[in-house]
């Protein structure tokens, strides 16, 4: 095209802007390695300092928090950023759960053969696990996305919930994996703890980083204009079905990484263990934590884990103070802790603002 | 011949919308497409830009038959649009509204998005270049950070066609661009128009019901009244055509005396 500018002359002139500054180049490779290793240098810190500092009721609480995060960070791709309504995310956690718990049994042994038993063996099995089980589950999510994202809002909700309820039943059903028992791996002393804080945070590290990126991308923009208006993002050539499908299948796969990580943080994993109401908690967290924003997911998933864990000693009654103070919630802040906007922009805002302020207060007394 | 419709019939329940309707619109041409309320001008719209599907009659674009084909799929064959009602992404900036449509340019797959590489990045750079050269043109430059649910009804209208063009279209339909609108942003509007066909070389069809807007851009105006072609020619013979008048002022009831 030639100068967009001509156009200038004949509209009315354009109030001056300042030039918007070009978006920043990502780091070199070199230097993003050595941000992740530092990273995980830190996270092996942090968890060594966690251990020695907290009780383990504090150090479990935590991890329930963590993969809370994972849970309602993946959800919140789906549910909030492309604003499709699924209610049976504790199915992905289970077929992620199942997943990686069985693999990390049956992995373990030669594994341990090959490399010798070790910190090495543990964490190479664990995390294929992990991989596994969310690759079964982002699979999963590809098969039960492809022909019902096509439905909207109430309909899919009900395959959604259905489908998570098959699966619950399904495993329920399964001899091999302990059926109504549960899966406790071969041993008798049930699955492998391979679950620790560096585990746990690292994963909340990768998979606020992948959600993260995808959101603020095209692709991200894509999927909040399917949100938005899904007619007019169609109009605008926006493949729609192949991107719910895409989140749909990442969210999944985060779900299964929740899962794996909660099944080798015990001895063993039930199917009651995700029942719908478990589906239930982790929308509860992305509409606490503020629909649509990563950061608020993560926020509401520490809330919930929080919350349920401090209301512990009113047995029964916590479910009634629980569903109180989703209401009050709801009533003095509908959009949820962050709303739709996200925790690092809100902390520069509040930053810059401070500055401004200072600055403000400095010239008023250099007049003096 | 960009745009052809070939004996389009649309047919809903027992309205029948749009009746046999011939339509040619020659590449580097700004067309107007004029009627009364419900002559099925936004029908026609809705039928070449894969909404509705043609109950009879072929949709020719380019010399290909889209008839049948989904929105998506004309879109990213070249045929941009915007909306009567507006509809844009109300929650989201002037800037990411426009570069919504720029999915197709965008060549970064899912892995290098995820790992944000360098040519990811070079791809959102240039995404947002263009989307701000497009704003800039339609005069929405100081705008591009704002919601576009925030924006005044005539910048919301202008956004559109800025989001529409990021698609690079060979043809853009505006469903009554200057509705809502003041004299002095229509007659902006018109040189805006003209600009894009101009520098863009994107032909424009128009639905309009301003008829000074409509009279002074287009070359050539077929009128739709009842679903049907009345009149068809340039705005002179169409501001002289009987029917035309007829169906926009009513029939002249012969007096008795």
């Amino acid at each position: 095209m030639s100068d967009a500018g001509s156009i200038g002359a004949l509209a009315a002139a354009p109030p001056p802007v300042a030039p918007l500054p070009p978006p920043p180049a990502p780091p070199r490779w070199w230097l993003r390695g050595l941000v992740a290793s530092a990273i995980v240098a830190g996270l092996a810190l942090a968890r060594l300092g966690l251990e020695a500092l907290l009780i383990e009721y504090a150090q479990r609480i935590l991890l329930i928090a963590g993969i809370n995060v994972i849970l309602a960070v993946s959800l919140n791709l789906i549910n909030g950023t492309t604003g499709q309504f699924s209610i049976g995310h504790a199915g992905f956690m289970a077929i992620g759960a199942y997943g990686a718990a069985f693999v990390g049994v049956h992995l373990a042994p030669p594994l341990a053969a090959l490399f010798g038993s070790g910190a090495f063996a543990d964490g190479l099995t664990f995390n294929l696990a992990l991989l596994i089980g969310a690759l079964l589950a982002g699979l999963c999510g590809l098969g039960v996305g492809l022909p019902s994202l096509r439905l909207r809002g109430d309909y899919l909700a009900i395959v959604t919930l259905g489908f998570g309820e098959i699966i619950r039943i399904v495993f329920n059903n399964t001899q091999f994996l302990g059926a109504a028992t549960g899966y406790f791996g071969d041993s008798p002393a049930g699955l492998p703890t391979y679950t620790n804080l560096f585990w746990v945070l690292l994963w909340v590290v990768i998979v606020i980083s992948v959600t993260w990126n995808v959101t603020f991308s095209q692709t991200g923009r894509s999927l909040a204009a399917i949100r938005e208006d899904e007619i007019a993002a169609e109009a605008m050539a926006t493949p729609t079905t192949r991107l719910k499908v895409l989140a749909f299948t990442l969210s999944a796969a985060g779900a299964g990484i929740a899962g794996g990580l909660f099944a080798h943080m015990q001895s063993g994993i039930r199917p009651e263990d995700f029942k719908f109401d478990k589906s239930i908690d982790m929308i509860v967290m992305i509409i606490v934590g503020g629909l649509g924003s990563v950061s608020g997911a993560a926020l509401g998933g520490v809330f919930v884990a929080v919350t349920l864990e401090l209301m512990r000693d009113l047995h029964e009654y916590r479910l009634v103070l629980y569903a109180l103070l989703l209401i009050v919630i709801m009533l003095v802040r509908p959009e949820g802790i962050l709303g739709s906007r996200e925790l690092p922009y809100l902390l520069r805002g509040l930053w810059q603002h401070a500055r401004q302020l200072k600055s403000a207060a400095n010239g008023k007394e250099a007049e003096r | 011949m960009l745009l052809e419709l070939d004996h389009v019939d649309k047919i809903f329940g027992g309205l029948h919308a749009v009746k046999a309707v011939e339509l040619r619109v020659e590449a580097g041409e700004i067309f107007g497409l004029i009627g009364p309320n419900g002559a099925g001008k936004t029908t026609i719209f809705n039928v070449v830009t894969g909404v509705y599907r043609p109950d009879r009659g072929r949709v020719l674009f380019d010399g290909q038959d889209i008839s049948g084909w989904g929105p998506a799929r004309v879109a990213a064959a070249g045929i941009g649009r915007t909306f009567q009602n507006i509809r844009l992404f109300r929650s989201m900036t002037a800037e990411q509204n426009v570069m919504v449509s720029g999915h197709r340019l965008h060549g970064a797959g899912l892995l290098a998005t995820i790992l944000r590489t360098a040519s990811q990045a070079q791809c959102e750079r240039q995404l947002r270049r263009r989307a701000h050269e497009l704003l800039e043109a339609l005069g929405l430059r100081a705008q591009a950070g704002d919601m576009a649910g925030s924006l005044p009804y005539g910048s919301q209208r202008r956004l559109e066609i800025a989001r529409a063009l990021m698609l690079a279209p060979k043809l853009l339909l505006l469903d009554e661009p200057a509705a809502g609108m003041n004299s002095q942003e229509a007659r902006e509007l018109e040189a805006q128009i003209r600009w894009l066909r101009d520098e863009l070389k994107v032909t424009v069809v128009l639905v309009e019901h301003n008829m000074s807007v409509v009279m002074s851009v287009c070359e050539r105006i077929q009128v739709l009244d009842h679903g049907e072609t009345i009149a068809d020619g340039p705005p002179s013979a169409i501001k002289a055509h009987p029917r035309v008048l007829a169906a926009y002022l009513g029939q002249e009831e012969p007096v008795e005396r």
